[in-house]
Order: C-alpha cells, then sequence, then structure tokens
C-alpha cells in the first residue's frame, strides 16, 4: 500500500468511489437481514415499520403451533440423518480422490461434485419419478436419500481442502512404525482433517435445513420442513410468525459461521504444525 | 538387470494396488450417486423422448395408424375399427382419460372430441369408419390423425420440439407452433435474460467489495468479509421474505424513497420483474464476491506499483495493470452465477409475477401440477444441456473442485 501522503488527487477521488460503492453494496448486502429482525418482536399485526411496542408473541405462536414445531422436528431429523450419510460418504471419495491419479479422475470429480450444478428442479423432478414407484415419495427415506446426494459434494470439497494441506509423510511415518490402515487413519489422519470434516458436516447440513424445491415435489404433508412451510407461509400471506422463524435462522445461521470460523482457524493452525 | 526389471513391475503392481484401494474409497458414494441422482435424471431425460401413454391404452390404434398412407385425408375403414374397438375397451376400464389427456396435448378439444364419440358410438356398426364420424365429424380431419401417430410412441420427438415452440403438420414437416401455444422461447428467452441481467448486476456490485476485501489489510477485511458471509449462509427463505417486507407498498424501500422525496406514491417493487432482479441479485451476490476476492487476493501489488511509478495515471494503471488479472475471477464469478440463476426457482416463484417465472417454474409445474410429465422432462431436458454446457465450461477453465463457498 503507498502511504496516503502519496496520493495524487484522481487516486483518492477513486478511493472515494471505492469506499462510497463497497459500502452501499454491503449494506445492500446486511438489509434485509437488519429490517426483518425488529419486525419479529413488533406488537402489531403489520409487518411495517415503526413499530407499535415490543412483545415476545410471534415467537410464541412459533413454539406453540404445532405445524411449525413438526417442521422443526422434520428439518432436524432429515438435516442430521442426511449429514451423517454425506459426511461418510463424502470424507471416504474425498480420501480416494486425494490418492487418486488414474485416467479420468476429472471427469469423476466432476461427477461427483454435480449435485451442486444441476439445477435443483432438475433433481427434483428425477427423484420424484424415480422415487413414486418405490414409494419413496412422501416418506422421510427418500427425502434423507435425496438430500445426501444433495450434500454430499459440498463435503467433498471441504475435507479435500483440508487433506490438500495435510502431509502424506505422516501417515507414511505412522504405517513405517506398524500401524495397520485403519490405526492410521483413525489415530493419525482422522485428528488432523478433523476440523475439515467437521466444516464439511456443517454444509451438509446447511444444505438440507435450506432446501426446499426437494421437499416441495417430493415431501408429503407428514415431511413438511421448516423452510417448506415458510414456503407456503410466504406464498399465502406472510404473518409475523414467519419473521419470528426468520429471526431464528438468522440466528442459527451466524452461529453456523462462527463455527465455520472457529474451525477454519484450527486447520490452519494444525497445518502450522507441520509447517 | 533382472532385479531393476522385478522392482519396476512390483513398483507398477503397488501403484496399481493403490490406485484400486483409491478408487474403493470413492466407490460408494459414487454408487450412490449414480443410483440416486444420476439414473432419475437420466430416467427424467428419457421420458423427454418416451412416449407410451397412448399405446399402452390403446394398442389396436397405434399399432394399425401405421398403414395410414394418404396424409391429406382421414385413414381407411381397419384403422377406425381399431379407434372403435380401442375406445370400447377403454371404456370399460376406464383409461379413457389417459388417452383423451395425452391426446390434448397435441390436439386442444380431443378430450371433449375422445369423451363424445366414446358416449355416441354404437353396440355394433357395418361400418366403423361412417360410426365414428356420425359420432363427430372432426374424425373426417387428417390433423387428429395425425396428433393420434405422433402419440403411438414409443419414441417421439414431440415434447421437445413443442419446448422449442416447433410442431409437425400432418404431413411431418416442421413448422413454428401457431401463436396462442407458442411461449416456450419467450420463457426461455426470459430466463436467459433474467440470468444474464443478474450476473451483470452481480459483477457490478461485487467488483467494488471484492477489490476492497482484497486490498485492505486482514485486521480490517475479515470484520467486512463477515458482512457478506452472513447474508451468504442466510436461509433463502429468510432473505425471501425479508425482500417482500422490504419491498411491499408500505416496505421501508417505498418508505425511504417517499421521505427523500424521489416518489410520491409508492411503486410496485414486487411481484414484478424489478423485485425478482433485486432479490436474485443479493442472492447471488456472494458466488460473485468470493472467486473475484480469492483471484484478486493472489494479485502481488508490485506491478501496479511499477505501474504507476512509470508515470501512468491510475485510472490506465487499473485498466492496464490490474483489470486484465482478475478476468479469471470475472469468468469464474460470472459463469457459478450464471449457472445458478438459470435453475432460479425459488425466488421468481415467490416475488415475481406471472410474467417473470423461469423455466424451472414451468418444469416444477408440468410435474406435479398438470401431470404432464413429457413436457416437464423436455423443459428439463433444454435447461440441463445449457447447465452442462456452461459446466463443462467451468470445469476446462477453473476446475470443478475451485467452486469456493466462503
Amino acid at each position: 500500500m503507498r502511504s496516503a501522503h502519496n496520493r495524487t488527487t484522481e487516486e483518492w477521488i477513486w478511493l472515494v468511489v471505492l469506499w462510497v460503492s463497497a459500502c452501499g453494496v454491503l449494506f445492500f448486502l446486511m438489509a434485509p437481514i437488519l429490517a426483518i429482525i425488529p419486525l419479529s418482536f413488533n406488537e402489531g399485526q403489520f409487518l411495517t415499520y415503526p413499530l407499535s411496542g415490543f412483545s415476545l408473541r410471534w415467537y410464541e405462536d412459533f413454539f406453540t403451533d404445532e405445524s411449525w414445531i413438526r417442521a422443526l422436528k422434520n428439518s432436524v431429523i432429515i438435516g442430521v440423518a442426511s449429514t451423517l450419510l454425506a459426511t461418510v460418504l463424502g470424507t471416504l471419495a474425498s480420501l480416494g480422490l486425494i490418492k487418486a491419479t488414474f485416467r479420468g479422475k476429472g471427469f469423476l470429480m466432476a461427477l461427483l461434485l454435480s449435485p451442486m450444478i444441476v439445477p435443483l428442479v432438475i433433481t427434483a423432478v428425477g427423484f420424484y419419478l424415480f422415487f413414486a414407484p418405490y414409494g419413496l415419495t412422501a416418506s422421510y427415506t427418500g427425502l434423507i436419500l435425496a438430500h445426501t446426494a444433495l450434500a454430499s459434494p459440498f463435503v467433498v470439497i471441504a475435507v479435500s481442502a483440508t487433506l490438500q494441506g495435510f502431509d502424506m509423510n505422516l501417515a507414511r511415518a505412522a504405517a513405517g512404525l506398524g500401524a495397520d490402515p485403519v490405526t492410521v487413519f483413525r489415530r493419525v489422519m482422522l485428528p488432523l482433517i478433523a476440523p475439515g470434516v467437521a466444516s464439511g458436516a456443517l454444509f451438509a447440513f446447511a444444505t438440507s435445513f435450506d432446501e426446499v424445491v426437494v421437499v416441495l415435489l417430493v415431501a408429503g404433508p407428514e415431511q413438511r420442513t421448516l423452510p417448506r412451510e415458510m414456503f407456503s407461509g410466504i406464498r399465502e400471506n406472510i404473518s409475523p410468525t414467519i419473521t419470528a422463524v426468520a429471526t431464528i435462522l438468522i440466528v442459527f445461521s451466524t452461529l453456523l459461521l462462527v463455527s465455520l470460523e472457529v474451525l477454519r482457524r484450527r486447520n490452519e493452525r494444525m497445518r502450522g504444525i507441520r509447517g | 538387470m533382472d532385479d531393476g526389471l522385478s522392482l519396476k513391475v512390483k513398483l507398477r503392481r503397488a501403484e496399481r494396488m493403490r490406485q484400486w484401494r483409491a478408487f474403493g474409497l470413492i466407490a460408494p458414494m459414487l454408487l450412490f450417486l449414480v443410483v440416486i441422482f444420476v439414473v432419475p435424471i437420466a430416467d427424467m431425460l428419457r421420458r423427454s423422448v418416451h412416449d407410451v401413454d397412448l399405446s399402452e391404452v390403446w394398442p389396436r390404434t397405434t399399432q394399425a395408424i401405421g398403414a395410414w398412407t394418404d396424409r391429406t385425408q382421414a385413414p381407411d375403414e381397419p384403422i377406425f375399427a381399431a379407434l372403435a374397438q380401442d375406445i370400447r375397451d377403454s371404456q370399460a376400464n376406464r383409461t379413457l382419460a389417459t388417452a383423451a389427456r395425452r391426446l390434448n396435448y397435441d390436439f386442444s378439444g380431443s378430450r371433449s372430441l375422445i369423451f363424445g364419440t366414446a358416449r355416441a358410438l354404437p353396440e355394433d356398426a357395418p361400418s366403423w369408419k361412417a360410426a365414428v364420424l356420425e359420432a363427430n365429424d372432426t374424425w373426417a380431419s387428417p390433423e387428429i390423425w395425425a396428433a393420434i401417430d405422433r402419440a403411438s410412441g414409443p419414441i417421439t420427438a414431440f415434447f421437445l420440439l413443442q419446448a422449442l415452440d416447433l410442431e409437425r403438420d400432418p404431413m411431418g414437416n416442421l413448422r413454428a407452433a401457431p401463436e396462442d401455444e407458442s411461449i416456450y422461447l419467450d420463457v426461455l428467452a426470459r430466463t436467459f435474460g433474467v440470468s444474464l441481467s443478474v450476473t451483470l448486476l452481480c459483477l457490478a456490485l461485487g467488483f467494488p467489495v471484492a477489490y476492497l476485501l482484497a486490498t485492505l489489510p486482514p485486521s480490517k477485511a475479515n470484520p467486512l468479509m463477515i458482512l457478506v458471509l452472513l447474508p451468504f449462509w442466510t436461509s433463502l427463505l429468510v432473505r425471501t421474505a425479508a425482500w417482500i417486507v422490504l419491498l411491499q407498498d408500505q416496505g421501508l424501500v417505498n418508505g425511504a424513497l417517499q421521505w427523500m422525496g424521489i416518489i410520491e406514491h409508492p411503486i410496485r417493487l414486487i411481484f414484478n420483474r424489478a423485485g425478482v432482479l433485486i432479490a436474485m441479485t443479493h442472492v447471488l451476490l456472494p458466488f460473485m464476491i468470493l472467486p473475484l476476492y480469492s483471484v484478486m487476493k493472489g494479485i502481488p501489488p508490485v506491478y501496479m506499483r511499477a505501474a504507476r511509478s512509470l508515470g501512468a495515471p491510475p485510472t490506465v494503471a487499473f485498466l492496464r495493470i490490474y483489470l486484465p488479472q482478475t478476468l479469471p475471477g470475472i469468468a469464474a464469478g460470472t459463469l457459478l452465477t450464471f449457472i445458478i440463476a438459470l435453475g432460479y426457482y425459488i425466488t421468481p416463484a415467490l416475488i415475481g409475477g406471472a410474467a417473470d417465472q423461469m423455466v424451472s417454474y414451468f418444469i416444477a409445474f408440468y410435474t406435479s401440477d398438470t401431470v404432464n410429465w413429457g413436457m416437464a422432462s423436455a423443459l428439463g431436458t433444454v435447461l440441463l444441456t445449457a447447465t452442462l454446457i456452461l459446466y463443462t465450461i467451468y470445469n476446462r477453465l477453473i476446475g470443478a473442485d475451485q467452486v469456493k463457498l466462503g
């Protein structure tokens, strides 16, 4: 960076333009999130400012409404189950991919990551038509399988990134000292790549927890998840309860972001050990 | 020499074992995705050309129609007899609606034609052709017979052609579909247009943010980065709901514009194109900022300094030296944003009006609302083809595993 006293007028103008436009865009990014939170504590029915008084009634609404609670439960059940499956599948695949040098590896990688890229509606229609004959539509199993497919690429990305920084000599040293492959993985590799696996699992959970297109097409009334319930809520008539749910979800994503940041720092520290 | 060779062989064998083991680790996920993801999508693609609805319920007619050669007029007695038999049978086992639905995709009015004919058909007739024509003289037109022929399967281009607003005339020549049925090219153009606008908006808005984040020292950049990542991690439904609240007639945006005196009365910002563009840009902006940021982060500042010290004015130095180095990031960000935008469904469905729905909406609509799976699959094929072409380009240029998630 050039020190400030060297800047010409032209540079100053550009600097001001840069800061003003960047801060404007950052405001644009945060505004909707910040605007919806106060409304959830509003006493009145209407989703407009100024607020008419403080109240927790919309939170009470959420926690006492049977369909919202069932939706929350469904989201957690489906999210946890598909996260477990996706984390196992994705971590194994990443371990294989880092060792693989065979031809077609690039294609394989593209295939494994394709659920991230293929439009959700196509994936959803595929599931819908394919699951129907096996009675998997309107079932938890169907949704868990579908969400596992959507979430596992995110695990591959997160774990692969960590493995790229992993010193394979550590595994070789352990093997050379007589550890069998399972022990090498459990005692040497897993502790070192654990932050990557954990952030992969968080990505996977977030993917399932926020997914609504597949749920729209494949789930029955029994499997309605939180985003699905929000979708109907928004489509019909936004009630203030939606703003309470939204605020809860914003708190949730903040926690998610903080955990990921902690994991990233941990991962960097771990890499620091070998450096 | 002998030892050397055997060592070589051993090495190769060991390496092969290693590769098999590596593949073994990938196999579970690969197998899972093939069964749960690839096969269903392949099956969906098959449905866009696979058409057995009619031949399953009207086996005789769809068989016999092959003998219809003079396509300028209705066919002869045997085909009419087959039709009469099929109508009686499918009336008896309640499959008439399936036939009517399939033919209605192609020939509007088929539903009432078929049900009316079924009601009016006599028990027995000396000439079925006369009896059928007596029941409804629409059967004299070659158009309905051509529709039956097109629907007799098992392979058809009908749905794919329809997805591109094309159809075949009774003689089998391609022609543009009638005006009132030509909606899909519009939908595809709209999908493309909205995606392109959103991508360009994201680039214009994302560039300064990425630049600022990449050039600030980490102690200042990190807190600002949170402002990009928090919206990125916030549920799509939450962000969509928030935009509806903000953009409604009594919302904060209209309030602010009125307060500043820019407008006198609230302007309509939701259930139209403006709302879709605003909300989609908001949702997709992080997908532009993050790849741009990671490329800009890797650009050494020395080039800019060199250009400046050699006398280039800042604007020239930026355009000639800095901007070209950000091209990989621009390519990655625009491709990624565009690919994701193409398949967007939820945001336009909730914030857009009827004229803002993109191709995904129609795919979902045909799947669950009208159960026209052929049409859903055909539109899906078009969307998937476009996505896969772009994904391949992305893969070649950037590499699939470089998708940045924060």
